[in-house]
């Protein structure tokens, strides 16, 4: 038939099949080999936060999964091309194409599969988000372009009220001298906590939406101006962690960095100290 | 349904006696607009693909190309480009002008004056969009998703000025563009079909435009409306999206009582159905492809039409999984993780249903089956992370990170591209009557797939490293100091993916000109647009009356002489006429 697709020898067609599999095979070994090289060199950072573990158990959980599934279903891939590439004119494809029993129990193993991981998923995710313990100590965070300030309520435990639009030099995030609890407030360029003590972070934004991250804690929340999050982790190894901005924030997202300091508990009772009375 | 179909076939007698101008650029015929669709797509996407270079120039070699804020720029012109005037004006614009009449036998769109504005409008938002790149400030910054209040207010960053503006202007004109256009297809859907083409006969390359445009009818006039809002805000003073007491650039924002988590729950109320317009018509397009080139019909035909319904419903559901971590009430997070997970159900059917297509079949590796080939393959391996990253507590590790990127870049990208190849491919042939060239596109898929993996894989190991999305440079964080090998390995692999599809264009400007002249049904395919002349006439089949008797997929049927048997071939023909009809002859008009 003139004009119609070229004649390819059957050979031909099959060789091309067998090719287009070894290279989904490819693709599948390659991915398989990159991960497994990266889990050396890429992969998580140092886990430091109680509810990190679970995160990371989690992610655990759901790379097992999928990572099952991808080399099924790339697998079959190549196997069909290999097996059914054209075998020449006198060779016809079956007429195959319902099968009521194949259909129910992929979409039924499917479905559970993915009702356990909603289950794991929701309680842990309640369980980040509850209600902070009673002995979490307290400390405001408030993103601004292009860093971060942290604003401790010092010995008396009262978080002065600060006033975002009154914040400048001398009068660092607008508090009041005379606001209650003012007095003792201290406001850090750096997040220093207690190591095996919950902390409670109040974040609030004074410009644009920034998002707080702490890789190692596998913590993140945005900052949002406008409003204030509560959320909360319990940091578990002592050490100094980087804080990113992960929320695209202007010119200067890219050095918005901060750093969190675990300390032990008399260290961080030193470092209060250091901060001479009415640090403000 | 009889009177519209006057109509149209009146109002195309009458364009065959007008000027070129109104014949080919100012046209009413839904071929030349669904080709001026895709050409001016491809236009975009090489501005989208040299900006995407850029970008990997900077990650890799940080400081050596391109300014802080002018990286910005990039990356948000990127996104916008290759999601909203690239993508999805190619798969609705251009293959849904292109293939509904066709494919359903109609002679045109329902409306066809509605069609050629359209497309107008689509070239006229370009103007405001590349004018941004000009604008004083630059283009915006802000992302593609254009997060307020940076996107607010001037102070906030230099591209939030006139670029900004400009930017919201464009889109704003091709909505109304994508509006016109879905309304089109909805009505020729439902109105134009051929007698015997009752929906459960369409190809599903049909009942995917015929679901996306009803997606894109619903979701994107929200955008319009927060677009709208959002330039009110810029320019009237109102403050939708910015909250009171707040300091931005140094203006104080007293009078607020916005909020810009309202801008976000109207971004992805159309941001999600968005990724689902760019993947619907691919999914259509490559299990018809699959299915021509296995020589067997769809499996699971009825599942593969009610999975897309049902993703497609569901996709307006799933939103707030791009908002675990902005500070919406954490019970949200939960509902919005239990609806991202049971839309994998059918994503994961649809896979199987490609798998069981090509079980047990004859496969012919043509460049558009290599191509469908490929997109099951990418879309495989970006719909997995999905299971990560939509669950929330996960999320709030790898939102923002490159984890994203990968795995966005996989599923909906790169997807949708080897979605948008493989139609290219397959109906190249319909619209100039010569055939890509075929060695070319092997050697476009041979290079495209590998440097697709090399390039989106590792991006998945930065993320899990922890480097987030749009910073400049990863030189500040000691953390990230590693990652700098791995981010030269992706800029490499991506110069050579940008080559790659450059092969591609090549191709058509050659096989244009040179390539194979091929009669009216060169792939031995079953649907009506190969009933007729490769490129069809005006009005498509000209006098003759189509008439449907079979669904879309009588491939290899054991009583039939040939594997294949045309949706226009009477059911009660004789074996032997079906060999002789099988070149296209359209049934006569009895019943």
């Amino acid at each position: 038939m003139a004009g119609n697709i070229e004649p390819v020898s059957a050979r031909r067609e099959a060789g091309r099949g067998v090719a287009v599999a070894l290279l989904v095979w490819a693709m599948l070994g390659g991915a398989m080999v990159a991960t497994w090289a990266a889990m050396r060199r890429w992969w998580f950072p140092p886990l430091a936060s109680s509810q990190g573990a679970d995160i990371d158990r989690l992610f655990g959980i759901i790379f097992a999964v999928i990572s099952v599934v991808f080399i099924l279903v790339q697998a079959t891939l190549g196997l069909a091309l290999w097996r059914f590439g054209s075998r020449g004119e006198s060779h016809r494809a079956s007429h195959w194409h319902e099968h009521r029993g194949l259909e129910i129990g992929w979409t039924t193993i499917t479905a559970v599969t993915l009702i356990a991981l909603t289950v794991l998923g929701g309680s842990l995710w309640l369980r980040v988000h509850s209600a902070p313990p009673a002995d979490a100590r307290t400390v405001e965070v408030v993103a601004e372009q292009f860093g971060w300030r942290f604003h401790y309520p010092g010995p008396d435990g009262v978080l002065a009220a600060v006033d975002l639009t009154a914040d400048r030099r001398g009068s660092p995030l607008g508090i009041r001298s005379d606001a209650p609890g003012a007095a003792d407030d201290i406001v850090s360029r750096e997040l220093v906590v207690e190591v095996n003590r919950p902390v409670r972070l109040l974040i609030r934004s004074k410009d644009v939406i920034h998002s707080f991250y702490v890789p190692n804690m596998r913590f993140k929340q945005d900052a949002v101006p406008g409003r204030v999050v509560e959320i909360w982790f319990t940091p578990v190894q002592a050490g100094t962690f980087p804080i990113a901005c992960a929320e695209l924030c202007g010119v200067g997202h890219y050095v918005m960095a901060s750093t969190l300091k675990v300390v032990t508990p008399e260290e961080y009772q030193s470092w209060l100290a250091s901060f001479a009375r009415g640090a403000l | 349904m009889a009177v519209l179909e006057q109509d149209v076939r009146a109002a195309h007698e009458e364009q065959h006696r007008e000027s070129l101008v109104r014949r080919y650029i100012f046209s009413q015929d839904h071929k030349v607009i669904g080709i001026q669709y895709l050409a001016t797509s491809f236009l975009m996407a090489l501005i989208g693909g040299v900006l995407a270079m850029v970008i990997r120039l900077e990650l890799g070699w940080p400081g050596s190309v391109i300014n802080q804020g002018s990286y910005l720029s990039t990356v948000t012109m990127h996104g916008t480009i290759m999601v909203f005037y690239v993508l999805s004006t190619a798969l609705t614009g251009g293959f849904g002008n292109y293939l509904v009449p066709l494919q359903i036998g109609a002679r045109d769109m329902a409306f066809p004056f509605l069609n050629m504005l359209s497309y107008w409008l689509y070239a006229l938002s370009l103007i405001p969009l590349v004018a941004a790149f000009f604008a004083p400030g630059g283009a915006p910054m802000s992302g593609w998703t254009a997060y307020t209040p940076l996107s607010a207010v001037p102070q906030a960053a230099p591209g939030s000025g006139i670029g900004q503006s400009l930017w919201l202007l464009s889109l704003a004109i091709l909505i109304v563009a994508f509006l016109f256009g879905s309304l089109n297809v909805i009505t020729t859907v439902m109105q134009l079909r051929a007698r015997g083409m009752s929906m459960m006969r369409m190809p599903l390359t049909v009942w995917g435009l015929f679901i996306t445009a009803i997606l894109s009818l619903l979701s994107f006039p929200v955008l319009l409306a927060a677009g709208i809002m959002l330039l009110f805000d810029r320019h009237l003073g109102t403050t939708f999206f910015l909250p009171a007491g707040s300091v931005i650039g140094g203006k104080v924002i007293a009078a607020g009582g916005g909020d810009p988590l309202l801008w976000q729950h109207l971004f992805w109320f159309l941001g999600h159905p968005e990724v689902y317009i760019l993947i619907l018509p691919g999914m259509g397009i490559v299990s018809d492809i699959i299915a021509n080139n296995a020589r067997k019909p769809v499996f699971g035909y009825p599942v593969m039409v009610l999975t897309m319904a049902v993703i497609a419903f569901l996709s307006f559901l799933v939103w707030g999984h791009h908002m675990f971590v902005s500070g919406m009430h954490p019970m949200l997070g939960t509902a919005f993780m239990a609806t991202t997970l049971i839309i994998a159900v059918p994503s994961a059917i649809k896979t199987f249903n490609w798998l069981a297509t090509m079980w047990r079949g004859k496969i012919r590796f043509t460049p558009q089956m290599l191509f469908a080939i490929g997109f099951v393959s990418v879309f495989v391996t970006g719909g997995l992370t999905g299971l990560m990253l939509g669950n929330p507590a996960v999320d709030m590790y790898l939102h923002d990170t490159y984890f994203v990127v990968a795995h966005f870049h996989f599923v909906m990208a790169s997807a949708s591209l080897f979605g948008v190849f493989a139609g290219l491919y397959h109906w190249f042939p319909k619209m100039f009557g010569r055939a890509l060239d075929e060695r070319l596109g092997r050697l476009h898929f041979w290079l495209a797939l590998p440097t697709t993996y090399a390039t989106f894989f590792p991006m998945h190991f930065a993320g899990l490293a922890g480097m987030p999305r749009r910073i400049y440079s990863t030189q500040l964080y000691g953390y990230l100091q590693g990652l700098e090998g791995l981010n030269r390995f992706i800029s490499v692999a991506a110069f050579v993916l940008f080559v790659a599809h450059m092969i591609f264009a090549v191709n058509v400007v050659y096989s244009l000109a040179k390539g194979r002249r091929v009669a009216e049904n060169p792939w031995q395919a079953t649907t009506l647009e190969w009933t007729t002349s490769s490129p069809p006439p005006h009005g498509n089949w000209g006098e003759r009356e189509v008439v449907v008797y079979r669904w879309a997929y009588d491939y290899s049927l054991p009583e039939a002489a040939q594997d294949f048997v045309p949706q226009n071939v009477p059911v009660e023909a004789p074996v032997t006429a079906v060999a002789r009809q099988a070149g296209g002859q359209v049934a006569p008009a009895t019943g």
